[in-house]
This record gives structure tokens, C-alpha cells and sequence, in this order.
């Protein structure tokens, strides 16, 4: 296979050589498509001289809302490319029985579960979730801004630097082969020798770098910012939600740096944290791991459980049933995600009493969820509900996470999960509550949330065309698993000898391919959208009739989001404001203090992924050449004193007058 | 999006349905008294959860269909609490978790992968004299191996159980972390390198099953699997017997030879085993010259070598460097050697299956090797590279 077995290293390219393309049909065929699709654009973008409004308008924005954009638009993208790798996994799986092989040799297939694995949580999940609290929050809480602009643009810009050295492990030399979380010793020198885990080691660090400053940077935000009456018991659901998860990112994600730093000094300058000699503990990492990757998990959740209760308040044409308990179970949750990790590996052998201790703690996690789904159920009692394509998402969430829910506690039964761990009933049980916990909820957002971006609705027809393509096909293609689960059948094998087996992964195929056609959809319903976004325009700034404060500005909002800082006095501000018939202030209008954009995060960013790459490949001078002059560029940075302007009245004032327009128009 | 409704309420139970009818599902039809348990647990839970789950499932529609906007039902706009709802809501759930924790709690400790077996089968309580047999397993890349310290034989990829008798398996692995899989007989747990785990298990039901490694371990992981034929005792002795005629023999340099990465490696015996072959592969000292992390432990259990110690390195090395691939780490030490401390006496007593510790030492100084002067090296006096290289040279080739 592919791995060169004595690499010579240069002072010039470390151990890069020609031997690091990959020589395999399928990645060559990859290259060239992506080759064409890449030089295709950049041509469009310069045919159509679009490369200095990206760059003034988007990379170096520190608005929040274009950098939220620019936080979705990555998801999307890695999003194909991390389902990309699932329906190979798929069609593999399928194949490899009767004596076949199937199509895919290890080296590749274990590969590519690896690389979805990371792509779909650190650069899909994470960019999605980022995106929308980053979009979404200010707004909320009735704020101008993020607390630190441009760390803002700086976080997105690394989180972009680890997907782009995730990327390029696709075209030069390998990708891990360790599964998502590269469990030591296996994901040590002795057993991963070449550049695999290395990429997925810096891929991480540079893009760890942007998670955690944006959590900070959000954390301040919802502590500080917040409009004036905005109280912490008057915050809206989803700024609540994303106020712990930003909590949650804080606390742990400098366990993940810490734990890949230990990695990597073992791989680098042969410590023996993690190494089976010398005292090194393999268990070690595998307990570090978890102490972040459980807390990951409700990372992702939360944010989207402040998403299902604004839009099914919101459709329900209710407030939130019980909005106290629903705080105080997200905060049950935040706390008690960090006394769970152990459930991951009970099968290590820790003993009963261990294990039954955070088999339990697992358990009472699954109350204040429950109390959460039963506050959405009653939110919708004696309601008015719309079934609008966010609250059909909503629905179908409520749906399919129970199920998940219930595989989940089962698998926290830790004699149960000494027959189910491992198995395709696990995958089948965090795809459950990840596709239909996270990314249904991530639907539900665009839908919801497109018109205040952009200023029209989605297209509800492929909408619809989507939805069920996606729900349908979730159901087909993950009940096989629980199935083959059930049947004794373990995760990330690559060929399997029991004829009896492969129906049940044809289902589960077409079941991907339901979802190929979901996601397929959606893209359509985006492309649809925007050709006839005339026809969709939404004028009011609050089309669903909605509740919070997002909804009072225009849609899309003015840089500034808010002429006039509101002044909040209850829970569901702009409802509140309806329901009075509040006049819209129009005078006398202030110069606002906004902050001005930069290309130093760009800059900064790029000289992490250059030198992260560099480390990957042994080039040092590169690296150390990287490394100091990403130094020097921050600390140039600090001396950019034109960082901020202010908005003329004369501006405010034409905005706001459009916006008056508009309004009279829509009425 | 009542038709929705409707697909949603048959999507969900027709595949549970037709899973738990179908007998393929070995989870759910297990073959051992463990396994049997873990099933009766994990359906017990399950119906337990129902108690809820369907409950919410079904109010789910229910209101979906009952308060859709054009059928004006009851609208209450600003009603968003109650007492009442909100006390069940948070007890009915916790209710059932307090069943669920106090059915896992015991479930846990009776069903806990090293506690030895409280019966043979729901009808069979455990005869007075009966004997464990004790299977030694190690996870290899990519294949397992099986040693029956009592027998005396060993396998390939081929488990051979007595039914009705209560097997204790000790597993290990030699390079990078598994889990040990017999999916109808008893659960399954992880065989780490330089670690022991322990699993207690039993077949019923004579007849073969699929047992797998079920911790992803590398390029050859898909072929890690094996047969467990759970047979009458006098079909064992048959297999032993059989074992004995055919087989070669499994010393250290044949383990050595084993142990190097193979895949889809079909089953095969051996007539004989190093009786030490286990101990040393838990202890990473199989290849002749390492030090055994037995005789590391009973070192840094007197206080340990010190500075000193750290120039003995290369025998505590058991797959640092060059065990799959290429390399040192590129920026670290190289590391160089001394032998072995301890005496063959002291190594084989630490590595007996016995409780027996070794004597401590009357004298609670620090130990010093046996056969070498004071160690020196890069954290004391500088050593000569011809000491250097006449003590590296003592050492047998690291094998790749």
C-alpha cells in the first residue's frame, strides 16, 4: 500500500516527495475533479472581478453576521465532503462480502472512516453550531457586535486553517487511519508511522485554536452585551442554550489541546505519555479524550435545543411552556455532561462500581432532556402550530431523537453495552441523535433564519422535496445499523464473511442515497431561492411572526443591527413589543462606533495552517520560518491603531428610512 | 403532514419488529448464561423507557395533528406554565430512572466481566468441584491467540469451549489496544498491550459462533475473526488431543515470529507453549534481552534506579520505535542500551501466576544492576562510545 517505507528526509521538504501523491485511482479522480471545480471558480471569481469585493466585504468583515455566514458556507462545504466519505463507506460495505474485497483497499477505507468522523464533527458540526450562535446571539440579546470583533474573524479563519489542513491530507501523503479520536498506542509513532495522524494532530490544534477563542469571545458577548433590561432569566432560549454551550467549549476544549499536545510530544520527541513502554499509559489519553469529547457532544446538542424551542414557540404562536425549567434543565445538562466521559469505554474493565456510577450519572442526564421534549410538547398544546418547514423539522426531530435517546441510555447500561459497544447499534444510536438531534436542528435554523439573513424565504417546495428525501432516508439508512447491531455486528470493518448480513447494508446504502437525494435537494431549494428571491422578499423583517429580538430589524439587518439600542422589558422582547404596538424609534438618530475590518486574521490564520503543515511534514525551516512570523504579525497587528469608525447619522438615517419604506409597503 | 404522521408511526417499530423476530439477532438470542443476562437487561431497560418514550411519541402527533392552525382548536396563547405539568414532567422521568439506576447498579456488579460466574445457566447452579477453565488470549496483529495454560496447547484464530463450564479468559494484546468479541457468549472487553483485562463467560448451547475483535487495530482488523466451537467435554478432550498430534511448538521465538503483522491468518494449533509465553507478553517481554515491566515495577517499587536508570532504556523498549513502520521520533534521544537487571530466578518468580511476591531485599538501597558498573550517559558522566557500542551491540537486532 501507499506508505513509503523509508522516507528520506530534506532540508528543503522535510519527508515530502513525489511518493506523498497518492497513486490510487479514486484520490486521483477526486484531485482532478476538485483541480477543475477550483480553477473553474477562481476563474469565475476573476472573469467576474469579484476578488476584492470578497475580500472587503467577507474575509477580512468582522461583522458578525458575515462571519456566521461564512461559518455555514464551510459546514456546507465540508459537509460534502465528509458525506462524500460515508457513501463510500456504504457502497464498500455493501461490496466487500462473498470473498470481495470490495472496492476500497485499509489504507484507504480507514482513512476515510476516520476522515468523516472528524470532518463531520470538527468541520461540520462545529462551523454550523459556531455559525449560528456567532449569527444569531447578537442579535438576540439586542447587541451591535460580538465583544471581540476581530477575534471573531481571526477564530473563524483558524477553524478554516484546520479544515483546509484536513483537505490536504486527501491530496498529499494519507489521512489518519485510527478512527476519529486516534487512540494511542495506534495512533503512536510505532504503529502510525508516516504523516496520517499528524495531519489529524494540527488539523485539530489550528482549528482548536479558533473553537476556543470563539467560545471565549461568545462567553463575553452574552455576559456583557447584553441590551439593557436583558436580564440573564429574560434571555432568549437560544442565547441561553448557546450560552453554555460557549461554557462547555471553555471548559474543555484546552483538555483536547492538552491531550493532542501529549501526543504529539510522543511523536515528535519521543515521550512516553501514551506509549506502551516506559511507564507510558494508553488509558490515559483515552479517559483525557473523553473528558472533552463527552462535553462535545452537548457542544453540538444545546445550541440546537435553543433552536427547536424558539421555532416551535414561534410556530406554536405561544410563548415556551415552562421557559425556567428549560434553563435550568440546559444547565443540569452542562453540568452533568462533564460526569459522564467513562461511559465511552466501559468495556475497559474499570469495575462495577465504576462503571455503574457513570453508567447512572448517564441516566439522569436523560431527565432534564426528557423535561426539555415534554416543555416543546406543551409549548405546542393549545397552540396555533404552522407547519412550516421549521417546525416540520422540529416535529421530525422530536420524532427521531427520542429513539436516539433511548439507544443512548440503553447503551449507558454498561451490561448492555458490554454486548452493544462498538457495534453498529452504537453508530446507529450517535448518527440517531446527531442527524437528528443536530443537523434536523441545523435545517430547522437555515429555514428559519435565511429570510432575517438574506431577506427572503426558502423555496418551500424543495424544501418539502428535501425534508422528506432526508427524514425518510435517515430512517432507512440507520435502522439496518440498530438491526446489525443487534445481529453482533462491530463498527469500521472494511469486509465481512456472513452472506446473511449484506441485505441489510443494501438497505442501509439506500438509505445514504435517500439522503444524497435530501442533500441534493437542499442545495436545490438554495439555488431555487436565491433565483426567485424577488417573489419571496420579506419586507417586515419578522415573517414567521416570531418572538425575539432578532426579529425587530430589518432582514437583512443593517451593519449595525440596531439603530437604537433596545431596552428590554420581559422574556420575548419583540413579541412584547407587538403585542404593545411599540413605535418603532426613528430620531434623533447618533453616530454608531463600529469596528473596522482587518485582513490580519486571514493573514494569521494562514501562517497557523502553513506552519501546521509544515510540522506535519518535518519541513523545519518552514516551520520555525511560520512560526516567527506569525509572531511578528500579531504583534504588528496590535500596533494597526485604525480599527474602528463611526456610521454617519446621514447613513443611519437612509437605512433606516428605506426600511420605513418597506415597512409601509409590506403593510 | 398528517400522512407524515402516519409514515413516522410505521417507519419506527415494522424494522424493530422484523429484527427481534428474525433468530440472526444474536444480541437477542445469545448462546451463553452472560450474554442471556446482558439481553434480559437490555430488554428490561428498553421496556422501561417505552413507558415514556411511546407516550411522547404518540402526544407528539397527537398535538401536531390536534392543534394544526386550521383546525381552531383551543388557542392559548400566553399559557406557558403550570405547576402540575411541570412536577410531572421532571418526576416521571426520574422515576423511571431511579428503576433503571438501581436495575444497572446490580446489573453491573452481577454481570461484571471479572467476577467469577455465580451459576452455569438459569437452571444450573455451580457443582462444588468445578474448575474454571482458564483460556489465555492475545490480541496479535491481526490475528488472535489463544493459549490453554492447562492443556498446554495453543491456537490460531480457534476457540475451543467446553459448554457448561465456565470459562476465565485473560487477555492481553502485543501492540496496540483491541476487544475481545464472542457476541453469544458474554459481552465483550478490551485486550490492552502491557495490561492484563479479565472475562468470565459460558456457553450453554453446544455449536460454533462468531467471535471478532471489536476495537478497530489496523489494516487487518476486518480478519481478526474466529470461530468459538462450544462443545461437549469429551469433544474438547478430542480437540486437545488433536492439538497435541499436529501442532508445533509455540516458544518465544515462534511467538516472535507470530507476532509479526499478518493478515487473515486461517486456524491452526500448537502442541505445546512456553508456559511463561502469557506472563511475558503482558509483561512486553518476549523478546529475549527486555526487561520485563514485572521486574521495572518491583525495581521502582524500591525506590527505582534514579538518573542512573534512565540510560537502561533500550530494555524497557518493547515497540517504541520500528514496529510497524519506519522511525525514531525525529526530533528525540536515540536511545541506547544496557541489558537486562534482574536474575532468570527473580524474572521468573515475578512472572509466576502466583501471589508469591518476591523476597524484598534486606538492604532498602537502591538497586544497581547485577552485571554492570554504575550506568552513566547523558544525564551523568559521559559514557565512552566504545561502551556505548559494545553494550548496544549485546542486544539482539530490534526486529522489525
Amino acid at each position: 500500500m501507499a506508505i513509503p517505507d523509508n522516507v528520506e528526509t530534506t532540508f528543503l521538504l522535510g519527508r515530502l516527495n513525489w511518493d506523498a501523491i497518492p497513486r490510487e485511482p479514486i484520490v486521483l479522480a477526486t484531485f482532478a475533479v476538485v483541480l477543475l471545480g477550483g480553477l473553474a471558480m477562481l476563474a469565475l471569481l476573476t472573469r467576474y472581478r469579484l476578488w476584492g469585493w470578497l475580500w472587503r466585504e467577507w474575509f477580512t468583515s468582522v461583522d458578525h453576521k458575515k462571519i456566521g455566514i461564512m461559518y455555514m458556507v464551510l459546514g456546507l462545504v465540508m459537509f460534502v465532503r465528509g458525506f462524500a466519505d460515508a457513501i463510500m463507506m456504504r457502497l464498500q460495505q455493501v461490496m466487500a462480502f462473498n470473498g470481495s474485497e470490495g472496492y476500497l483497499n485499509a489504507h484507504h477505507y480507514d482513512q476515510i472512516f476516520t476522515a468523516h468522523g472528524v470532518i463531520m464533527i470538527f468541520f461540520v458540526a462545529m462551523p454550523f453550531v459556531t455559525g449560528l450562535m456567532n449569527y444569531i446571539v447578537p442579535l438576540q440579546i439586542g447587541a451591535r457586535d460580538v465583544s471581540f470583533p476581530f477575534l471573531n474573524n481571526f477564530s473563524f479563519w483558524m477553524t478554516t486553517g484546520g479544515a483546509v489542513i484536513v483537505m490536504a491530507s486527501l491530496f498529499l501523503g494519507e489521512f489518519a487511519q485510527t478512527g476519529w479520536l486516534a487512540f494511542p498506542p495506534l495512533s503512536g509513532l510505532s504503529y502510525s508511522p508516516w504523516v496520517g495522524v499528524d495531519y489529524y494532530i494540527w488539523g485539530l490544534q489550528v482549528a482548536g485554536v479558533g473553537t476556543t477563542l470563539s467560545g471565549i469571545n461568545l462567553l463575553v458577548t452574552i455576559l456583557k452585551m447584553r441590551a439593557p433590561g436583558m436580564t440573564m432569566m429574560r434571555m432568549p432560549v437560544f442565547t441561553w442554550t448557546s450560552f453554555c454551550t460557549n461554557i462547555l467549549i471553555v471548559a474543555s476544549f484546552p483538555v483536547l489541546t492538552a491531550t493532542l499536545v501529549l501526543l504529539t510530544l510522543d511523536r515528535y520527541l519521543g515521550t512516553n505519555f501514551f506509549t506502551n513502554d516506559l511507564g507510558g499509559n494508553p488509558m490515559m489519553y483515552i479517559n483525557l479524550i473523553w473528558i472533552w469529547g463527552h462535553p462535545e457532544v452537548y457542544i453540538l446538542i444545546l445550541p440546537l435545543f435553543g433552536v427547536y424551542s424558539e421555532v416551535t414557540s414561534t410556530f406554536s404562536g405561544k410563548k415556551l411552556f415552562g421557559y425556567t425549567s428549560m434553563v435550568y434543565a440546559t444547565i443540569c445538562i452542562t453540568v452533568l455532561s462533564y460526569l459522564v466521559w467513562l461511559h465511552h469505554f466501559f468495556t475497559m474493565g474499570s469495575g462495577a462500581s465504576v462503571n455503574s456510577f457513570f453508567g447512572i450519572t448517564t441516566m439522569i442526564i436523560s431527565i432534564p432532556t426528557g423535561a426539555k421534549i415534554f416543555n416543546w410538547l406543551f409549548t405546542m398544546y393549545q397552540g396555533r402550530l404552522r407547519f412550516e418547514l421549521p417546525m416540520m423539522w422540529t416535529i421530525a426531530f422530536m420524532l427521531t431523537f427520542v429513539v436516539g435517546g433511548m439507544t443512548g441510555v440503553l447503551l449507558a447500561v454498561p451490561p448492555a453495552d458490554f454486548v452493544l459497544h462498538n457495534s453498529l447499534f452504537l453508530v446507529a444510536h450517535f448518527h440517531n441523535v446527531i442527524i437528528g438531534g443536530v443537523l434536523f436542528g441545523i435545517f430547522a435554523a437555515i429555514n428559519f433564519w435565511w429570510p432575517k439573513a438574506f431577506g427572503y424565504k426558502l423555496d418551500v417546495f424543495w424544501g418539502k422535496v428535501s425534508f422528506w428525501f432526508w427524514v425518510v432516508g435517515f430512517w432507512v439508512a440507520f435502522m439496518p445499523l440498530y438491526i446489525l447491531g443487534l445481529m453482533g455486528v462491530t463498527r469500521r470493518m472494511r469486509v465481512f464473511d456472513d452472506p446473511g448480513l449484506q441485505i441489510w447494508f443494501a438497505i442501509a446504502g439506500f438509505g445514504a442515497v435517500l439522503i444524497a437525494l435530501g442533500i441534493a435537494a437542499m442545495f436545490v431549494q438554495f439555488g431555487v431561492s436565491i433565483m426567485r428571491r424577488d417573489q419571496n422578499r420579506d419586507l417586515t423583517g419578522d415573517p414567521w411572526d416570531a418572538r425575539s429580538l432578532e426579529w425587530a430589524t430589518s432582514s437583512p439587518p443593517a451593519p449595525y443591527n440596531f439603530a437604537f439600542t433596545p431596552v428590554i422589558h420581559g422574556l420575548d422582547a419583540w413579541a412584547e413589543m407587538k403585542a404593545q404596538n411599540a413605535a418603532r424609534p426613528d430620531a434623533p438618530y447618533l453616530p454608531i462606533h463600529m469596528p473596522k475590518g482587518t485582513g490580519a486574521g486571514v493573514i494569521l490564520a494562514a501562517l497557523s495552517t502553513i506552519c501546521g503543515l509544515a510540522l506535519v511534514w518535518y519541513i523545519w525551516w518552514l516551520a520555525a520560518l511560520s512560526f516567527a512570523a506569525l509572531v511578528v504579525a500579531a504583534i504588528a497587528h496590535t500596533f494597526n491603531y485604525d480599527r474602528d469608525y463611526h456610521i454617519p447619522v446621514d447613513d443611519i438615517r437612509r437605512t433606516e428610512d428605506d426600511r420605513a419604506r418597506l415597512l409601509a409597503q409590506g403593510a | 403532514m398528517t400522512t407524515s404522521m402516519k409514515v413516522f408511526r410505521y417507519a419506527i417499530p415494522v424494522p424493530v419488529i422484523a429484527a427481534l423476530s428474525g433468530c440472526e439477532a444474536v444480541v437477542l438470542s445469545p448462546a451463553g448464561d452472560i450474554a442471556e443476562r446482558q439481553k434480559d437487561l437490555l430488554l428490561a431497560a428498553t421496556g422501561l423507557m417505552l413507558i415514556i418514550i411511546i407516550p411522547v411519541m404518540a402526544l407528539v402527533v397527537f398535538f401536531a395533528w390536534k392543534y394544526r392552525a386550521d383546525r381552531k382548536a383551543t388557542y392559548q396563547p400566553e399559557w406557558a406554565h403550570s405547576t402540575k405539568i411541570e412536577l410531572v414532567i421532571w418526576a416521571a422521568p426520574l422515576m423511571i430512572i431511579i428503576c433503571l439506576g438501581a436495575l444497572t447498579w446490580v446489573g453491573t456488579h452481577l454481570l461484571d466481566p471479572y467476577r467469577p460466574l455465580d451459576r452455569i445457566s438459569k437452571t444450573a447452579e455451580i457443582p462444588p468441584d468445578h474448575q474454571p477453565l482458564e483460556v489465555q488470549v492475545v490480541a496479535l496483529d491481526w490475528k488472535w491467540l489463544f493459549i490453554y495454560p492447562e492443556q498446554g496447547v495453543a491456537a490460531i484464530n480457534e476457540l475451543a469451549i467446553p459448554a457448561n463450564r465456565e470459562v476465565e479468559f485473560r487477555l492481553t494484546s502485543s501492540s496496540v489496544m483491541n476487544a475481545f468479541y464472542i457476541p453469544a457468549m458474554a459481552g465483550m472487553i478490551y485486550a490492552m498491550p502491557g495490561m492484563e483485562t479479565k472475562l468470565h463467560g459460558v456457553f450453554n448451547n453446544p455449536g460454533s459462533y462468531q467471535g471478532l475483535a471489536s476495537h478497530y487495530s489496523g489494516w487487518g482488523f476486518s480478519g481478526m475473526r474466529f470461530k468459538a466451537h462450544a462443545v461437549d467435554e469429551a469433544g474438547f478432550q478430542d480437540w486437545v488431543a488433536d492439538a497435541r498430534a499436529k501442532g508445533g511448538d509455540l516458544t518465544r521465538e515462534e511467538y516472535l515470529k507470530l507476532e509479526v503483522p499478518s493478515q487473515n491468518e486461517s486456524p491452526r494449533t500448537y502442541a505445546s507453549v512456553d508456559p511463561e509465553l502469557f506472563n511475558r507478553a503482558v509483561n512486553l517481554c518476549v523478546e529475549p534481552g527486555k526487561m520485563c515491566m514485572a521486574e521495572m515495577m518491583a525495581i521502582d517499587d524500591k525506590g527505582g534506579l534514579g538518573l542512573e536508570g534512565s540510560i537502561n532504556i533500550q530494555s524497557l523498549t518493547h515497540d517504541k520505535h520500528a514496529r510497524r513502520g519506519n522511525t525514531e521520533p525525529v526530533l528525540g534521544v536515540t536511545p541506547f542500551a544496557v541489558s537486562s537487571i534482574c536474575t532468570p530466578g527473580d524474572i521468573a518468580l515475578m512472572l509466576t501466576d502466583t501471589d508469591e511476591k518476591p523476597e524484598r531485599r534486606s538492604n532498602p538501597e537502591r538497586m544497581h544492576g547485577h552485571a554492570l558498573p554504575v550506568p552513566t550517559g547523558v544525564f551523568g558522566r559521559m559514557s565512552s562510545p566504545a561502551i556505548r557500542d559494545a553494550s548496544r551491540s549485546a542486544l539482539p537486532e530490534p526486529k522489525l
